[in-house]
């Protein structure tokens, strides 16, 4: 594949064809810059692409964000919608992290208050969140307690007293997807996922505590309650052993239906079924079941943070409540309603590293957000900012409701860790004023900030594509990573 | 690990995830040798301690989906159970086979891998060697 192959659209847009490859059912359609286009190329992301392109169901362009590299079957950075309910869900396309996604809560903290008491808040909240290999959570849960989770999502560590239901009319879907049933997930994911709610992990998952560090839309800012100057903390994890094992089993399971159902696939991986089919419903109810284990863990992740703050700076700062601007996935399939050749119509929209990003108006976001759009949280990568954006008309037309949701990856994690010392690099961050907590110093090599792609130029394209409003810049000063 | 004996495996670089190629002289040992892989991927030192014999069985409908379940089945042990294998014997029988393996508990592991992926997976076989490549989601 060749930069060639592309249509340029406009500096931000391009589309790779439906006659580029006689299997492909519908166009690829990219947001990213030329230099982005080119890295890009680089591994196999946009070969992906175009094998998802090629699902059967699809009701317009497979649509890739500047974020994207090379997965497992979808890149990461990969948008497709099938209509509702005969075409296909894929369980490689929301991925094996299912709602992997990230929460951010606001304050009034003023960071040069907070300023002398940082390593210690790393402490605490190392210390108050479990996180890294193996860690177990604050719970053993029985069989029956996780079904109550996967049904209640957040609202099951509400009703325990940790959080307020402010929390939970700011994150998506109100912190319950509808339609989830754990008598779909195996008695096998629900013994993964007993002692690891409330976990944050490992990999790429972190906790970080950043500085408003810039406002670009102030009005929005406001309504987010985000202050220049003060502190936020956002958290990045999604449904540990549990989802893994969803994935997992609905993976192996759909290796027949596509047989059945005489659905061709140029990788395994993709394998799918019609959401109408009892393959398609089992999963869906399983997926969801997930998704708010999910939503539970950063619920019960987000308590936990609270009390590391008033643990570290209560009595030292006046005020030191954390509220909560927004928790949004990632990695998730969701049933909505868009405009599609200028009808409205239900699709089942996968997002594989890739955020919801509703423009203002639509159904389902807080009173407060719908003169905004919805927030839309783009992490960075330890020592580089992060973003706080809003949906836009344009990514409801565009992009199905969405944009990119990281950096991306740039590096594998064997060249990161031969070119990165994570010991240097834990040095060279709190040099920075970036206090770090980390499981292993090999695994923090492995997401150091040069195996990135550049987020500021990340945002820039979304931003310029229109799928996606500047709100405010994050810098980092606390970092625990699993 | 570079590609010297008749059967091994070595890493692949892949953007965001592992990846691992394998080959070995017959299904058994590619078997095997994948497993192998995926410990040396976590970093799993095993206690020195006696192993305890531990068993599984498995069938699927084709090579493919059997090394999937049998790597999920050792993801799963070491996961759940804090235990891996340090003695393999696998008996195929057409598409199902028999693990008997001695079984220890985990000292120390540096990497948790999420899953075993379906992606290009493809075993191959030339005369007298198999080959594979596997990515796993981390």
């Amino acid at each position: 594949m060749l930069k060639n192959d592309f249509i340029r659209i406009s500096d931000y847009e391009w589309e790779l064809p439906k006659t580029f490859r006689p299997d492909m059912r519908v166009a690829v359609r990219l947001f990213a810059s030329k230099k982005l286009l080119i890295a890009a190329l680089d591994d196999l992301s946009l070969v992906q692409a175009v094998n998802v392109a090629t699902l059967p169901g699809l009701v317009g362009p497979v649509v890739v964000m500047p974020d994207v590299h090379q997965g497992y079957g979808f890149p990461i950075g990969g948008v497709a919608a099938t209509e509702f309910p005969h075409g296909v869900i894929s369980p490689g396309g929301i991925g094996y992290d299912i709602n992997c996604g990230v929460r951010l809560l606001s304050s009034r903290i003023r960071f040069e208050e907070a300023k002398p008491h940082l390593d210690e808040l790393a402490a605490a909240l190392n210390a108050n969140c479990p996180s890294g290999m193996g860690k177990s959570g604050p719970y053993q849960l029985r069989h029956a307690e996780i079904d109550d989770v996967c049904r209640l999502g957040a609202r099951w560590a509400v009703n325990k007293g940790m959080g307020m239901v402010d929390d939970l009319r700011r994150t998506e879907e109100n912190g319950c997807v509808e339609g989830a049933d754990p008598h779909w997930v195996s008695e096998r994911a629900k013994t993964r996922g007993g002692d690891q709610l409330g976990t944050l992990g490992s990999g790429n998952h972190f906790i970080e505590v950043d500085v408003v560090d810039e406002i670009y839309d102030v009005q929005a800012a406001q309504v987010m309650e985000l202050e220049k100057g003060c502190l936020a903390i956002q958290f990045h994890c999604g449904s540990r052993g549990l989802g893994h094992q969803v994935c997992t089993d609905y993976v192996q399971e759909f290796q027949t239906a596509v047989q059945h159902y005489g659905i061709q696939l140029p990788d395994r991986e993709l394998v799918c079924a019609p959401m109408d089919s009892h393959e398609g419903q089992h999963y869906l109810a399983a997926m969801r079941s997930a998704a708010n284990f999910a939503f539970c863990n950063r619920q019960i992740l987000a308590h936990m943070a609270r009390r590391a703050f008033e643990q570290t700076l209560a009595g030292e700062i006046k005020q030191v409540t954390l509220r909560q601007v927004y928790d949004i996935a990632h990695n998730m399939g969701k049933i909505e309603t868009h405009t599609i050749k200028g009808r409205q119509v239900k699709i089942c929209v996968h997002r594989k590293g890739a955020t919801r990003a509703f423009g203002h108006a639509q159904a389902g976001l807080p009173e407060e957000y719908l003169a905004i759009g919805q927030p839309v949280l783009v992490p960075g990568s330890m020592g580089t900012a992060s973003w706080v954006l809003v949906g836009t008309d344009a990514s409801m037309e565009r992009s199905y409701g969405s944009t990119c949701h990281g950096a991306g990856r740039l590096m594998s994690r064997s060249q990161a860790k031969r070119e990165v010392r994570g010991e240097r690099l834990r040095d060279e961050l709190k040099q920075q004023g970036i206090h770090i907590r980390a499981g292993s110093m090999s695994g923090l090599a492995e997401e150091a900030p040069q195996a990135y792609k550049d987020v500021d130029e990340v945002v820039d394209t979304v931003c310029g594509a229109g799928i996606a409003r500047k709100v405010a810049r994050l810098r980092p000063v606390v970092v625990v990573k699993g | 690990m570079e590609k010297l004996g008749s059967s091994g495996f070595r890493d692949v670089d892949h953007t965001a995830d592992l990846a691992l190629e394998v080959w070995a002289p017959d299904l058994s040992a590619l078997f095997v040798q994948a497993a192998l892989g995926m410990y040396h991927l976590m970093n799993i030192q095993l206690s020195k301690q006696p192993g305890f014999l531990h068993q599984f069985n498995l069938s699927a409908e084709d090579e493919e989906s059997l090394l999937v379940k049998f790597l999920s089945e050792i993801l799963f042990a070491v996961e759940s159970k804090g235990i891996a294998f340090d003695s393999f014997s696998i008996k195929f029988a057409g598409l199902s086979l028999q693990l008997t393996a001695a079984a220890k508990h985990i000292l120390n592991q540096t990497r948790t891998i999420k899953a075993v992926t379906f992606h290009n997976l493809s075993i191959r076989h030339e005369p007298g060697r198999y080959t594979v490549t596997i990515v796993f989601d981390v």
